[in-house]
């Protein structure tokens, strides 16, 4: 009944309000973006990202993040199966890839930061560390959210209100792969490659 | 413990400390007023609480029209301060007119202009989709507390703080970093702006999804009211431009609070990308705020000229363009930052490309009008005064795109004449022209025709009066934010003039509360027993006024455009709606926790603002606490059962007879 306006939590409404959300923060991104384009090369006198960047840790980082977008996918899928204990277990794992990721960013940004190249060394850190700590406080949230989202399915277990919630936890993961993606291509591969 | 926060924070020059006097006292006199009429209960079930976008639009308009007295007041000392300064520093110290005309501008963008427009399009916008709700109520909830938390805040720093922003409405660094902007003004400007402008960004996904979901049956997108188009227009911009805002803020409170250097002068910063990025976001702002006035003047003009909107499908085109357009002109705010003569042209070209549709759209209100049985009702002559006013201001903003001729009065009062043409004679003018409209709709009474008329003629005469002397200032090399000038220029004359118009308006803007008032008192002759008081053409028109909660009884159905109004001409109006079998209907429960989070982010801005890092953790955490909480709630909504419908109906159709 009341087809347009009814307010049934199935409704696709939910999920695409979530997208358009995704889209604008996407701007906030593309945003720092142009900063850090603009700033890229403002090292003045510090160091440059080619003398910085330790790329095997940053491929590491990479492989882990990207993975756990997998074990976030196969979360979904074992909720839209029903299976309870699967998705809680997937959403475990995310969970530690995701810690993993963080810990080895939080590693490299203080070991920058103990060399005494911290964001206030030039604009070219300062974009730096704000783009790519921008992408740290996101994944920071979505673990949150999981921590949230996994408490949620343990108490109300897998119902309709549970698995809209999981597949919007899931789409901003896969969102933050995206901008890490771009993030690994601009900041790290042109950074260390511009000798 | 209390960070930053001393008693050295309370106002120390008497300007400002009247201003902090007058805001305490008003709010005390309001608590005490609702004590003595024992009201707390039914201001916390019926609004605060309320999720309904009725609702919400009232809320949105009342604090809109606070607000509004607070720029005006300072736009008013703006005005006196320059008449008086003829070779003499006039009332005001230059310190303390920079603040007020920051204050000025700041306030009316963030929080008259944006809160009236939000305002109308809670009131309007689902009306006219013919749907019962926006798509996402509690977010509309949410936004709404947060804008008002903004401006609360940004009203706070008068009282705890003594200084506003002394930086202009747009805080270019390096001013308004640290070493030269030490205060808490800057801080407060950016933490009141961030809230709002969250808000801002939440509302415009609402809209949003709204305009594109929740259609009733048969409204496909070109069938829809010009009004809804223009929202459409409006709020992709919102979602595009606001996080821009988010970012350059973010970066500039970064540079304040942890030293980094985004925008300093030195060690690699650069302040030129500051006004680059924050122009990238304020030039579609404009068009945030304008497209929905030229959608409200869409229907004004159809209805009051008893025909079919002239050219829809090129005014749909118009929004389009111009949506797409207002994000590649930012540049002619800064002509002269030497960005190179081939990029100077391609924005000049691209803001003189942008007045085609601009000019469409005035065309086709224009053929609209051309052989209509015109009624000139309040609504149609803020029209009339937009179309005159808004061309000219145009055609100014035309010639302002010429790179040539922007080097010689950027930065002048011509300019300044300019903008307030756009945003008095476009933006002002609609939503007064949209608030005359669409009162009687939420209020079930029109407002007073006799006072709307002596209010618009004192708008129109004083806005002409106070801006034509300053187109003619500029030119003759006035520049805007001057505390004094020489004598010798004999400037003064023509400022007494604009100070004198300034006035005028102000009588207007008393004359328009005058209006409301007496309006609601002598509300028994000016019923609206029909739902339609103009011979409107759109849904919103065929429920009954005010509008019940449900808005429809029965969800309409569409099969064109203006369908009330062809309804109407073949008598099926009213016929549907006394042999229908009614439905239950869903609405959302109150939730107060709009207002819990958007208290949590007024603390979360306060202590960023003095340092108070342990408060900061806390009202973050309790934001975090807040949404989980509602999100555990399955129990959001309240059944409306059929039998209730038909009685409340049965009710109001006997109320129209």
């Amino acid at each position: 009944m009341n087809r347009p306006t009814s307010q049934a939590i199935n409704s696709p409404v939910p999920v695409f309000a979530f997208w358009v959300y995704l889209m604008s923060d996407l701007v906030l991104f593309a945003s720092l973006f142009a900063t850090y384009a603009v700033l890229k090369d403002n090292t003045f006198g510090g160091p440059s990202g080619a003398q910085l960047f330790n790329m095997p840790l940053i491929l590491l980082a990479t492989i882990i993040l990207l993975t756990s977008s997998l074990s976030a996918a196969l979360a979904l899928q074992a909720a839209r199966l029903g299976n309870q204990a699967g998705t809680l277990g997937w959403l475990g794992l995310t969970f530690f890839l995701g810690a993993a990721f963080l810990y080895l960013e939080i590693a490299e940004f203080s070991k920058f930061v103990g060399e005494g190249h911290g964001w206030q060394t030039s604009g070219f850190l300062t974009a730096f560390f704000t783009l790519v700590g921008t992408h740290g406080l996101h994944i920071s949230l979505g673990m949150i959210w999981m921590l949230l989202s996994g408490v949620h399915v343990l108490m109300r277990g897998l119902n309709r209100h549970t698995a809209l919630r999981l597949g919007q936890l899931v789409t901003f993961w896969h969102f933050l792969d995206v901008v890490w993606i771009f993030i690994f291509t601009i900041v790290y591969l042109m950074g260390v490659n511009q000798l | 413990m209390l960070g930053d926060l001393s008693l050295k924070a309370l106002p120390q020059s008497p300007v400002t400390a009247g201003g902090a006097i007058l805001l305490v006292a008003g709010g005390l006199a309001v608590v005490a007023l609702l004590f003595y009429f024992k009201r707390w209960g039914w201001l916390w079930r019926e609004w605060l609480t309320s999720l309904d976008p009725k609702k919400i639009g009232v809320m949105y308009m009342v604090v809109a029209t606070l607000m509004l007295l607070r720029g005006a007041t300072d736009a008013a000392m703006i005005r006196l301060q320059q008449a008086l300064a003829s070779g003499n520093p006039g009332m005001l110290s230059p310190d303390l007119f920079q603040q007020v005309f920051t204050a000025h501008g700041t306030i009316m963008i963030f929080f008259v202009a944006m809160g009236f427009m939000f305002g109308l399009i809670n009131l309007v916008l689902p009306l006219q989709l013919g749907a019962r709700d926006v798509a996402l109520p509690f977010a509309n909830s949410v936004s709404f507390w947060l804008f008002a938390a903004g401006a609360a805040l940004m009203n706070l720093s008068l009282v705890v703080g003594g200084e506003f922003a002394a930086t202009g409405w747009l805080a270019y660094p390096p001013l308004s970093e640290l070493r030269y902007s030490p205060g808490p003004g800057v801080d407060y400007w950016i933490w009141s702006l961030q809230i709002a402008g969250a808000g801002s960004l939440l509302a415009g996904i609402n809209f949003l999804v709204t305009i594109l979901k929740m259609r009733c049956p048969g409204m496909s997108l070109m069938k829809m009211p010009m009004f809804s188009w223009s929202v459409l227009g409006s709020m992709a911009l919102v979602v595009f431009a606001f996080p821009i805002l988010t970012a350059t803020l973010g970066m500039l409170a970064l540079d304040r609070l942890a030293g980094t250097h985004f925008f300093t002068a030195d060690f690699g910063g650069n302040p030129m990308m500051y006004v680059n990025l924050i122009w990238a976001w304020g030039h579609p702002e404009v068009y945030i705020l304008v497209l929905p006035a030229f959608g409200i003047f869409s229907e004004v003009v159809a209805t009051f000229s008893r025909k079919r909107l002239f050219g829809y499908a090129s005014m749909v085109w118009a929004i389009a363009a111009i949506t797409f357009l207002s994000f590649i002109v930012w540049l002619h705010h800064f002509f002269t930052m030497g960005a190179g003569a081939n990029v100077n042209a391609f924005f000049g070209i691209m803001t003189m490309v942008i007045a085609v549709p601009t000019g469409v759209k005035v065309f086709n209100w224009l053929f609209t009008m051309y052989r209509g049985r015109i009624r000139f009702d309040t609504p149609m002559l803020w029209f009339l005064g937009f179309v005159a006013t808004f061309t000219v201001g145009g055609m100014a903003g035309v010639l302002l795109a010429i790179p040539a001729i922007n080097f010689q009065i950027h930065n002048s009062l011509f300019l300044v004449a300019h903008f307030h043409t756009m945003i008095i004679g476009g933006v002002l003018f609609g939503f007064f022209a949209g608030i005359t409209y669409w009162f009687p709709k939420i209020f079930g009474f029109k407002l007073n025709e006799r006072i709307g008329r002596w209010a618009f003629w004192c708008w129109l005469v004083g806005f002409l009066a106070a801006f034509v002397p300053l187109y003619i200032l500029g030119l003759m090399g006035a520049t805007r934010r001057m505390d004094s000038y020489d004598s010798s220029l004999g400037w003064q004359g023509l400022f007494v003039v604009s100070a004198a118009g300034a006035a005028i308006i102000a009588l207007g803007i008393a004359l328009q509360l005058w209006q409301v008032a007496y309006s609601w008192w002598k509300r028994a002759d000016n019923r609206d027993l029909t739902g339609d008081p103009w011979d409107g053409r759109t849904l919103e028109w065929s429920t009954s006024s005010p509008v019940p909660a449900y808005n429809f009884a029965v969800i309409p159905s569409v099969k064109q455009r203006d369908q009330f109004w062809e309804d109407k001409r073949h008598g099926l109006a009213r016929a549907k709606l006394a042999h229908h079998a009614y439905r239950d209907i869903k609405l959302y429960k109150n939730s107060p926790l709009g207002l819990v989070i958007a208290g949590c982010a007024f603390l979360l801005g306060f202590s960023l603002i003095w340092h108070i890092w342990w408060l900061a953790l806390i009202a973050l955490a309790a934001v975090a606490a807040a949404i989980f909480w509602r999100s555990l709630d399955e129990d959001t909504e309240r059944l409306v059962p059929a039998a209730l419908v038909a009685k409340l109906e049965a009710a109001r159709q006997g109320g129209r007879r």
